[in-house]
């Protein structure tokens, strides 16, 4: 494998507490050097002269929908929108068809990436067998197979009994378990958020306290059993406030917010825009507003896309028949770039929001860059317009709600393992 | 003609002249339905396809009525007979009834924002006829209409709508209406059945006490409570629901004496309304079926963008 040396960028990782301007040298998989005025033989030389290195980005929240959905997406589509986007590290969602709740399902997963896949992926087995909410998956099993984290996302566990032993079996093998904190009978047949928009377009509603009456239920087991709790997608003010609460008695949490929820508020759905349609559905200015400000206090540990490619004729359809969710992998970067551009956030944090806060928030080796550790390396360049066009995305689906928007910021060159997998 | 809308999505686009237009258009139409050959030939060679993927039989009949008297050629679609059972979606239904070349789909929904789904897609116009709790423009015009006729104006009018606010696509269409038309709007209903945010919608106030919402009010619009739609999480029962939310001879009197008693039908007699009051003289409920059948063929004959109205 090539030597490669990027050369002359502001070198950022968090995890290292490293913020300098100076050279990154890639040999055999491994970051070989970081330091100024590096010199090698023979390498692939990238000038990153006004750009910023950091370590791959993180994903921690991705629908990859294989096996059984590859025609929303597939590993090998899946992947490559995450190393356009700036990926080198994901993990997938276990509510595939089978669903990710059994060891050859995640074997299946980890050979087809090993075959197929762009970037790193860490498949999120289910909590429950088959999604169900009724009996649990065998977790100790899967995390030898390499799993890192449960979670029964899209259908959130309602029996707080088996909320409790599931929290309870995870903790020994040090699994996190990431809740999709929503509770199902409020939700009832709620389409989009509760409130004056849901009112005007005669939709129903799914009110914040769905939310925000699951997250307290996950955080107080989690305070009861001592596990470890991520929670997926915050979307409300209250959630936000939660969780902040509990970090500050000791409670074992972490969370993630996705660029959608930070950006967009559930203004998004007039003209019964399917491509607004997710779950958790967007929310008030005042809830994007909270989870801005937990973005920027630290409450919120990671930026995660909840990317979920639908087919056109899941979306092209009544509002309420639609599918829920978006894509999101290839515009997550400069969404979050955005936050720095408004002041909400510096760049380092930004970045570690994208990188060691996601990692060890599920605990995947991810998001570092060290001499001596894997070359997983993202260059961006932060200061490019781009437009965003639905079909040229690369994932397979093209659901996203920020079709024709300028965006700022892009991956210019992704590097996993040493090996680049993406170039502008 | 100052009508430019080429389609009937709601009366949230409307302008307060797009429906003084309408209403004067209805008014001159509604001479025809009292001759003896009910028919003009305003409309001859248009065809009318009135799509109703939802149950309806008033407004139905209504919309097909107002066709056949503008001499259009009118058929009708049935949720349980149309392709929407065999599992086609709603836009190739539309695009295989567009292929037959209708001038107007009106159409009736269970899901909001149906209506203007199509519009986006088909090339007709399209009149919505009714979409999930989104709107139902052509009943706020028949109530405009038909309070036209009993108050002479539709200015300065207190109106109280009582009754399931949330699922109502007729209270949004008449805070719409009644707000453009410089009406106030009072509203009360169940706790359970107030979404949040109507009052941002118009001149709307909300009531929690049904005789704090009738007091002195020129118009007293009773909504249907839709049974067949109701859990048990909703109210407690029928009988509660009429002692607090019904209009019987007891509280109708809060009104101004002068005051009209209006209903979208199908009423439920007993629950919402009292048969006293249903039958009694301040009752217009049937002037506002009358009207129904003008205030489509204005409707139809407006967005069809035929030239003259050719009543004699």
């Amino acid at each position: 494998m090539a030597k490669i040396l990027i050369k002359g960028g502001r070198v950022i990782s968090p995890a290292q507490d490293l913020d300098d301007i100076c050279d990154v040298l890639i040999d055999k998989g491994k970051v070989a050097a970081i330091g100024k005025g590096l010199e090698a033989q023979g390498a692939e030389v990238i000038d990153a002269d006004g750009k910023i290195v950091t370590p791959g980005l993180v994903d921690i929240h991705v629908h990859l929908r294989d096996p059984g959905l590859e025609y929303k997406e597939d590993i090998a589509s899946g992947t490559l929108s995450a190393v356009t986007g700036g990926f080198t590290s994901i993990a997938c969602m276990p509510n595939t068809k089978p669903v990710n709740d059994n060891l050859s399902v995640t074997n299946y997963i980890l050979n087809k990436v090993k075959q197929e896949g762009h970037c790193r992926v860490f498949p999120i087995a289910s909590i429950s067998k088959g999604l169900q909410g009724e009996s649990m998956t065998e977790m100790g099993e899967l995390k030898e197979a390499g799993v890192y984290g449960v979670s029964d996302d899209g259908k959130p566990v309602g029996n707080a009994q088996l909320m409790r032993r599931a929290m309870e079996y995870a903790k020994p093998f040090g699994l996190t378990i990431v809740t999709h904190a929503e509770d199902l009978e409020l939700v009832g047949s709620g389409v989009m958020n509760e409130g004056p928009v849901a009112t005007e377009l005669g939709l129903k509603g799914i009110p914040w306290v769905a939310e925000d009456a699951a997250t307290a239920r996950e955080i107080m087991l989690a305070e009861f059993t001592g596990a470890r709790l991520h929670v997926a997608h915050v979307s409300t003010k209250g959630s936000i406030d939660l969780v902040r609460q509990a970090k500050q008695r000791g409670v074992n949490v972490t969370c993630e917010a996705t660029p959608h929820h930070f950006t967009l508020t559930d203004e998004a759905v007039r003209g019964y825009k399917t491509n607004a349609k997710m779950n958790p559905p967007l929310r008030s200015a005042a809830d994007r507003e909270a989870v801005r400000q937990g973005i920027a206090d630290g409450t919120v540990d990671a930026i995660a896309t909840d990317h979920a490619p639908h087919h056109i004729d899941e979306k092209n359809v009544e509002f309420n028949l639609a599918m829920n969710g978006v894509v999101g992998l290839e515009t997550a970067l400069p969404l979050t770039l955005r936050l720095v551009e408004e002041g909400l956030i510096d760049l380092p944090q930004a970045v570690a929001l994208m990188t060691s806060g996601p990692a060890a928030a599920i605990g995947i080796p991810a998001g570092q860059l060290a001499e001596g550790g894997v070359a997983d390396v993202t260059v961006i360049d932060a200061t490019c317009e781009w437009t965003v066009d639905a079909q040229q995305l690369v994932s397979k689906s093209k659901n996203t709600p920020f079709d024709g928007w300028t965006m700022k910021g892009a991956a210019l060159c992704t590097i996993v393992g040493g090996k680049i997998v993406y170039q502008k | 003609m100052s009508f430019k809308h080429k389609h009937i999505l709601g009366i949230e686009q409307m302008s307060s002249e797009d429906i003084e237009t309408i209403l004067d258009t209805a008014d001159a139409f509604k001479e025809i339905n009292s001759r003896d050959i009910k028919k003009v030939p305003t409309l001859r060679g248009k065809t009318i396809i009135n799509a109703f993927f939802e149950a309806s039989t008033r407004t139905r009949l209504s919309f097909e009525i107002a066709g056949k008297r503008l001499s259009a050629d009118t058929v009708n679609i049935s949720g349980s007979t149309s392709s929407v059972v065999k599992g086609e979606t709603l836009e190739d239904t539309a695009r295989n009834i567009e292929a037959m070349a209708p001038d107007i789909i009106v159409i009736r929904h269970g899901h909001s924002g149906a209506p203007h789904y199509l519009a986006e897609r088909v090339g007709c116009s399209i009149v919505n006829a009714g979409d999930g709790a989104h709107e139902h423009p052509s009943q706020a015009l028949l109530d405009m209409m038909t309070m036209r006729e009993h108050k002479s104006r539709i200015e300065g009018l207190e109106v109280a709508i009582i009754g399931d606010i949330t699922h109502s696509r007729v209270v949004r269409s008449n805070i719409y209406c009644l707000s453009k038309m410089g009406a106030n709007v009072r509203l009360c209903g169940p706790g359970t059945m107030l979404p949040p945010g109507i009052e941002q919608l118009g001149n709307v106030k909300v009531h929690s006490d049904m005789r704090e919402a009738i007091k002195n009010v020129d118009v007293v619009m009773m909504l249907r409570i839709q049974m067949e739609r109701q859990s048990n999480i909703m109210l407690p029962s029928l009988r509660e629901y009429a002692r607090f939310y019904g209009l019987n001879p007891a509280n109708v009197n809060l009104a101004k004496p002068d005051a009209i008693v209006m209903h979208p039908g199908p009423m439920n007699r007993g629950v919402e309304i009292s048969s006293v009051v249903a039958d009694g003289v301040q009752n217009v409920i049937l002037d506002q079926v009358e009207n129904g059948v003008a205030v489509r063929m204005a409707l139809l004959y407006l967005v069809s963008g035929v030239e003259s109205m050719q009543t004699s």
